[in-house]
């Protein structure tokens, strides 16, 4: 009998689990690498060489290189993983949020500071 | 014997602890969230447990995907913080409580709860946020959390999650192991993460009040209620990240009300915040005392 994914149909939303954690492992793992200072001086010296040493699919690592989270997220990402990588590029965990909804940076700040997105989005 | 006298419920956004860290908490995007927890802080001052059981997740720092154990406890005697990639918060280290960690861990996993038991890791904003919140700032040399806490680690990034009513169930089994500790400790239960948020793609944002103002009513008066909501009502209505609200059906489940044997009154409700937003997030915040 087939797995029951109910979520699937949800708008805008990929769910990571454990088909995506699969998919992802790799690009996963690097990201944790960029927990050690010394790793992320590496990655950013030369990132290409770094990303080479991981055993990932080159449209994983053409996601990381474009820093374009909704690629990174379909090819197995995880959003708590791939913010090791906004980490190291000094962004916050609202500006990483925010550049994979197409809204601009203040777009998407006030959008929360006016209460967020509205539940029913994409469904209505 | 050891008892539960309240429990504690709490969001555990990041920020909240950059905002501290970095000294922008009388800001007032900040303040406003900040001034939720007032009433708490004194609350906690004045009713100091011996214990905090502090049910949390981690967000890819103390577990890669290389081991991700469902329910993991911590017996350590300290729990380092965390580098989440900023570097690690500058807040006192968290001193365990190991005889009171193995028993329940003994305990639960004979109530046929499948543990992981962890003597080495590091604790990341998911349990320091909630500390900072409830203690105010600490010195992260000079300072110290005010008692003992034992981490709690609970899987919601990697689906399946555990469903609430596991977590429910899990929760009268803690308490059940709280209750049968010889030793007169008081011990208060944590349930964090949530409320409504959505971190990745392009529904990233959603924030829904009126689930989560819901949502905090029945976990107050009809928790079990609470406990049957399956996953997918969270992820459609609170966004995927949301899912983390099942971690507070553990603390509610640990509370006397429920309780199968000598079953408690309902407990008292001392103090409920909620406010939008912090971050990307919808701040939630409850404190129920056992009658």
């Amino acid at each position: 009998m087939a797995l029951d994914k109910p979520y699937l149909d949800v708008p805008g939303t990929t769910i990571f689990d454990a088909e995506q954690s699969r998919l992802g492992y790799h690009l996963n793992q690097f990201c944790m690498s960029l927990m050690q200072a010394a790793n992320r001086a590496r990655f950013k010296a030369d990132e290409r060489v770094y990303l080479d040493e991981w055993p990932m699919t080159e449209a994983q690592k053409q996601g990381v290189l474009a820093r374009d989270l909704n690629a990174c997220i379909a090819l197995g990402g995880n959003i708590y993983f791939l913010a090791k990588i906004g980490a190291t590029d000094g962004k916050s965990f609202q500006q990483m949020a925010g550049s994979m909804t197409g809204m601009s940076e203040e777009a998407y700040r006030d959008m929360m500071i006016n209460g967020g997105r509205d539940p029913r989005w994409g469904t209505v | 014997m050891a008892r539960i006298s309240a429990s504690v419920y709490t969001s555990h956004v990041p920020a909240i602890g950059a905002a501290l860290d970095q000294g922008k908490s009388h800001e007032p995007y900040w303040a406003r969230v900040f001034a939720g927890y007032e009433f708490s802080k004194q609350w906690l001052h004045a009713h100091t447990p011996d214990v905090i059981f502090l049910v949390y997740n981690d967000h890819a720092n103390a577990f890669s995907l290389d081991i991700i154990p469902t329910f993991a406890i911590g017996t350590a005697a300290s729990y380092a913080i965390a580098d989440e990639g900023w570097g690690p918060r500058p807040v006192p280290p968290v001193v365990g409580h190991p005889e009171l960690a193995a028993h329940i861990a003994h305990s639960v996993i004979t109530q046929d709860f499948d543990l992981t038991v962890v003597n080495k890791m590091d604790v990341d904003h998911g349990l320091t946020v909630p500390l900072s919140l409830m203690c105010g700032a600490q010195d992260p040399v000079h300072g110290a959390w005010p008692c003992a806490v034992i981490p709690f680690a609970v899987n919601v990034v990697q689906y399946p999650v555990p469903s609430g009513r596991r977590c429910f169930e899990l929760g009268k089994a803690i308490g059940r192991a709280v209750r049968s500790f010889d030793a007169p400790l008081n011990v208060q239960i944590w349930g964090t993460g949530g409320m409504s948020h959505q971190l990745q793609g392009p529904r990233a944002g959603l924030i829904n009040r009126v689930f989560d103002n819901a949502f905090l009513d029945r976990l107050v008066a009809d928790p079990a209620g609470q406990a049957a909501v399956p996953h997918i009502d969270y992820v459609r209505q609170a966004g995927s990240e949301g899912i983390e609200l099942v971690m507070w059906l553990i603390a509610r489940g640990a509370m006397d009300d429920v309780a199968e044997v000598s079953r408690g009154a309902p407990p008292r409700e001392l103090h409920r915040f909620y406010h939008v937003p912090a971050s990307n997030t919808a701040v939630g915040h409850l404190i129920l005392e056992n009658a």
